[in-house]
């Protein structure tokens, strides 16, 4: 029988302190207060002195209020029936369905052995021309979606857990605001993706230690169902929230803030998040796309600079598509000479031509003369951004391999591409 | 383990307070039990009874008055035959063992033995018995892949020792005893191949450093010609992310002219260590013959492993380098980051509660930066041999800024800067090391002022194109046209450098003497065009036969005819050479 401690000696923020003994470091206590239990994690010991963060955050809790000791660290349950199913960052559940209590497994496990990894060798298909063919995601590859506040980086995201294959996806929404949430939702169930989807929502109401949770907690479920073989892709959004809600808590605890009030240890939280990302040799794989918005279009802003350092490569989100330069996929050179003899010639060929039309857009605003030149690249650069940058477009590598082997034979001479005369003979459209 | 005994007290993070009832020594190894695991920790504070301890593992779990053992020693890294090849942890933990025992988790209080005890080497004697020696001195040989490891007495050894006996050759394992030593007071001191030496003491059994003065060829143009590295120097490599950093560090790891390398990934990527831990046991080390991963050792604490061990990884690195370097060896240690490791004193510094500096660094950043670069040098041992240890670190500054602190810090303590620019490698201009914001104080393979000759066309180009974007083409004289043009066909055939290809990625000093040679015709050439389209076209032409030569093998016939044609290509154009690029010119015969 686990003592219950009914004197609560500070409450500072949304951290409390009792004064007890044979507490471990991160086990979890119950606090109950009139307003109901509530979860909260040991975050510093000090002689008797035990402080921790309570999931639902402080208000109204009172120092009579009883704390019990639970004697294990933060868990989850892990089983087959996680598929499907909505919970809240503390793994309580946020749909209709039962809560779940059976094969708890630890979450923030270790990290994989270095020697252990294997070098990224396979494409995951998203079907979104601007991923797939010009900046291809990697099985095992982490990648930050950058993008400013209303950029429409939800629906990007739900666009890929409809599309991608692979075999479940996880996704971990951190200060969602509710509508997005809801969003999620619908336009998982309507594309009848909701079945290998497993979602841990945190939305902006609730109380900011929840957010915490989210990503460790999507995470070690993620691993697990890796290791037992599934693909698993899993989606965050936003962790630029997540950072300020370790801001938040590590203020709160008067830690020396280093950049701009971030926790020193910001890049090595990030940096454990993200290198959960891993393709386990025999066995399933994590993959992690993760929205990181920027304030103010900052991108030396703390958060999206140290998830730069950490992540392998980055998507830029503007203006409602990917853009082309800025983003980066750092493992696309491992599998794009795999795919087709023409990836990696239209992937350089069609971007070259793209930075040469928006040169002359530039040329064109300030009011200088169209060549006839110029005139070929602006219609190029109308139809490129239609039929391959727009987010609407769903067409597998293959089909937008076609597709701009198409727009640029409506627009240039063979010669004007760029391209190896052996392609050109291999690929370029016939006239009908 | 000491008589000491203690009990924790607090638990922040990383950092656990322990209550002592006894002596305990600054940076002294601990083990706290708890949940029937021993987790590493070293002492970081003092204070009355409590002592202050960073953990090398995860913390949760650590409960108030779980016992704490001290272990006496410092924390240290454990040295003899057997390091070549390995792949450690930040705390000397052999990684793919580790992997053996625990599968594809790094679980926590697993420390396995650094040096394998079952593996035999070949032990020849170099003392015999009555021989009088003191710390550093051989002992006897071993081979160690392309190398001949000296056994040497301990480090720690101070005075004068006779030796009592010695094995006789033949085959041993490093915790077999090889000799015994005896002391002025008749006291026995048996000796194994191997002995511990704390990491953050830098080895100083040596006669005297030398000043860095022979270059460490890494056949890279830039940096050999333009911003060249000495053996025995320590360089720095500063830039955002995706400028290639981690690319450049990869380069130079293959093709550096030394005998060892040493990769400290520290706090970085697991993916790209794992690049390198694939690719290096096929690939062949030119200089021996042999698989280039019997000159390297990796230690490699990526950026979710612990981060006490972090910082404790760069100082296990350079002690192995040390060591090597004893046995007259040259050893590059290659560090990346530098900023994780200042990052990881950062947090630390944060948690003892410490006044903090600049950005929360603490005030000691500066000289615990300089204290570790400190410990390169090229150094004249006792028997006259050199050995050196070059270091070269990567800084990852936050938002691409180099007046940040870790920066500054480094930059005040390193012989050559190695600057790597946004714009450059958005320009796909690789390596992006920036020509006109990097220095070296080295001697590089050419002198000093033909290079000053051929930077100052880099620069004044660099001028006229800054200007060229206000004025124009139209509003840019002729002459001052061609300086850009010759600045433009500088960096891009000589600076820039194709890391994939087979030929460009590895440039020898012969071949780089003869393309700058080469370049410098060109860059002292009075030219003849009849406008700035012409002129144009034609440096098109010449870099397109340039970048063609770059790929060709040196000294094939290949190589040859296409020097003849780009020579003839040259002449056809040249109305008169300048007086100072013809010095140059005959000077590289």
């Amino acid at each position: 029988m686990k003592k219950i401690y009914s004197r609560i000696e500070s409450i500072k923020g949304n951290v409390i302190s009792v004064k007890a003994e044979g507490v471990a470091y991160g086990e979890l206590a119950e606090v109950k207060t009139r307003f109901g239990a509530s979860l909260a994690e040991v975050n510093r010991l000090d002689g008797n002195n035990v402080a921790m963060q309570v999931f639902a955050g402080s208000r109204g809790i009172s120092t009579g209020d009883e704390v019990r000791f639970l004697g294990n660290p933060m868990r989850i349950s892990f089983s087959e029936a996680l598929k499907g199913r909505i919970f809240t960052g503390s793994g309580e559940p946020r749909d209709k369905g039962p809560a779940l209590k059976d094969n708890l497994i630890p979450i923030a496990g270790p990290s994989v052995n270095p020697t252990k990894r294997i070098i990224p060798k396979e494409m995951v298909r998203t079907g979104i021309p601007m991923i797939d063919l010009f900046n291809t995601l990697v099985k095992s590859q982490k990648l930050p979606i950058f993008s400013i506040s209303g950029e429409p980086y939800n629906e990007l995201l739900a666009r890929i857990a409809m599309q991608a294959e692979v075999d479940l996806i996880i996704l971990g929404g951190m200060g969602l605001k509710y509508d997005d949430y809801l969003f999620f939702k619908d336009t998982l169930e309507e594309g009848g993706a909701l079945q290998k989807t497993v979602m841990f929502v945190h939305t902006a109401a609730d109380p900011v230690v929840e957010c915490l949770m989210v990503p460790d907690i999507s995470l070690a479920v993620a691993e697990r169902f890796a290791l037992n073989g599934q693909n698993v892709l899993v989606l965050l959004t936003d962790m630029t929230n997540f950072a300020d809600a370790m801001k938040e808590i590590a203020i709160t605890q008067e830690q020396v803030p280093s950049n701009r009030g971030y926790p020193g240890d910001l890049y090595s939280q990030l940096a454990s998040r993200y290198e959960k990302a891993v393709d386990f040799s025999d066995s399933g794989s994590i993959t992690i796309l993760a929205v990181t918005t920027m304030p103010g279009d900052d991108v030396t802003h703390p958060v999206p600079d140290n998830t730069g350092y950490i992540t392998e490569g980055q998507f830029y989100l503007k203006g409602g598509r990917i853009e082309p330069f800025g983003s980066l996929s750092r493992l696309k050179q491992q599998v794009n000479g795999k795919t087709r003899a023409d990836h990696r010639a239209i992937m350089d060929g069609m971007i070259k031509l793209f930075a040469a039309y928006r040169d002359t857009l530039e040329k064109k605003s300030m009011g200088f003369q169209m060549s006839p030149w110029d005139l070929k690249l602006l219609k190029y650069g109308d139809l490129f951004e239609r039929e391959m940058m727009d987010l609407s477009v769903n067409i597998p590598l293959e089909g937008a391999l076609d597709k701009g082997w198409e727009i640029l034979a409506a627009c240039f001479e063979p010669q004007e591409t760029g391209l190896q005369t052996k392609l050109i003979e291999q690929f370029w459209p016939k006239k009908a | 383990m000491t008589e000491t005994k203690g009990a924790v007290v607090g638990v922040n993070g990383n950092m656990v307070s322990v209550q002592v009832d006894g002596t305990v020594s600054m940076n002294e190894v601990a083990y706290i039990r708890s949940g029937g695991k021993r987790l590493k920790s070293e002492i970081i504070r003092i204070q009355g009874n409590v002592v202050e301890t960073q953990v090398f593992e995860i913390t949760k779990g650590i409960k108030i008055s779980d016992p704490v053992e001290f272990s006496g020693d410092m924390l240290a890294v454990e040295l003899g035959p057997g390091l070549l090849g390995k792949i450690y942890d930040g705390l000397q933990n052999p990684l793919p063992e580790v992997a053996e025992k625990t599968g594809y988790f790094l679980e926590a209080g697993v420390y396995l033995e650094p040096l394998p005890r079952t593996v035999k080497w070949a032990w020849t004697p170099s003392v015999k018995a009555g021989d009088s020696v003191e710390r550093a001195d051989t002992l006897g040989t071993v081979p160690e892949a392309a190398f001949t490891h000296k056994v040497m007495a301990p480090f720690w050894l101070h005075g004068n020792y006779k030796v009592k006996s010695v094995r006789p050759a033949g085959e041993y394992a490093v915790n077999d005893e090889i000799a015994v030593l005896e002391d002025e007071n008749g006291r026995q001191l048996p000796l194994s191949m191997k002995f511990s030496w704390p990491v953050k003491r830098a080895i100083d059994c040596y006669a005297e450093r030398l000043k860095p003065e022979e270059p460490m060829v890494t056949k890279n143009r830039i940096i050999d010609t333009f911003f060249p590295v000495s053996k025995g120097g320590t360089y720095c490599i500063p830039g955002p992310f995706g400028a290639g950093k981690t690319v450049l560090q990869q380069v130079t790891s293959r093709n550096a002219d030394v005998d060892i390398v040493i990769i400290a990934a520290c706090g970085e990527r697991a993916g790209e260590v794992v690049e390198t831990l694939k690719e290096f046991p096929e690939l062949v080390d030119p200089k021996t013959g042999r698989s280039l991963m019997e000159r390297t050792i990796i230690v490699c604490n990526t950026s979710s492993m612990p981060v006490a061990s972090r910082e404790a990884s760069v100082y296990t690195a350079v002690t192995m380098a040390e060591y090597y370097r004893q046995m007259g060896l040259d050893v590059l240690l290659l560090a990346d980051s530098t900023s994780r490791w200042a990052q990881a004193m950062r947090e630390m510094s944060g948690r003892l509660e410490e006044i903090p500096g600049e950005e929360a660094f603490p005030a000691y950043l500066e000289s615990v930066i300089a204290g570790f670069y400190e410990r390169a040098g090229i150094v004249r041992l006792k028997n006259g041999q050199r050995g050196s240890v070059t270091i070269g670190g990567t800084v990852s500054p936050a938002g691409g800024n180099f007046e940040e602190p870790v920066t500054q810090a480094t930059l005040k303590v390193v012989g050559a800067f190695h600057g790597l620019s946004r714009e450059r490698s958005d320009a796909r201009k690789y390596p992006a090391i920036h020509p006109l914001e990097s220095w070296s104080k080295y001697k590089g393979l050419l002198d000093s002022s033909s290079v000053e000759w051929a930077h100052n066309y880099l620069a004044r180009g660099a001028e006229v194109g800054q200007m060229m974007k206000v004025v124009g083409e139209e509003g840019t004289s002729i002459d001052d046209f061609m300086v850009y043009l010759k600045g433009e066909f500088l960096d891009a055939v000589y600076l820039q450098q194709n890391s994939f290809d087979n030929v460009d990625a590895a440039v020898s000093p012969e071949r780089q003497r003869f393309m700058f040679q080469r370049c410098v015709k060109v860059l002292g050439s009075s030219l003849d065009f009849k406008d700035k389209e012409a002129a144009r076209n034609w440096f098109s032409q010449l870099r397109q036969r340039f970048l063609d030569i770059n790929g060709i093998e040196w000294d094939s016939a290949a190589f040859k005819a296409a020097d003849k044609e780009v020579l003839a290509f040259i002449d056809d154009k040249v109305r008169d050479l300048d007086k100072k690029a013809a010095a140059i010119i005959e000077s590289l015969e």
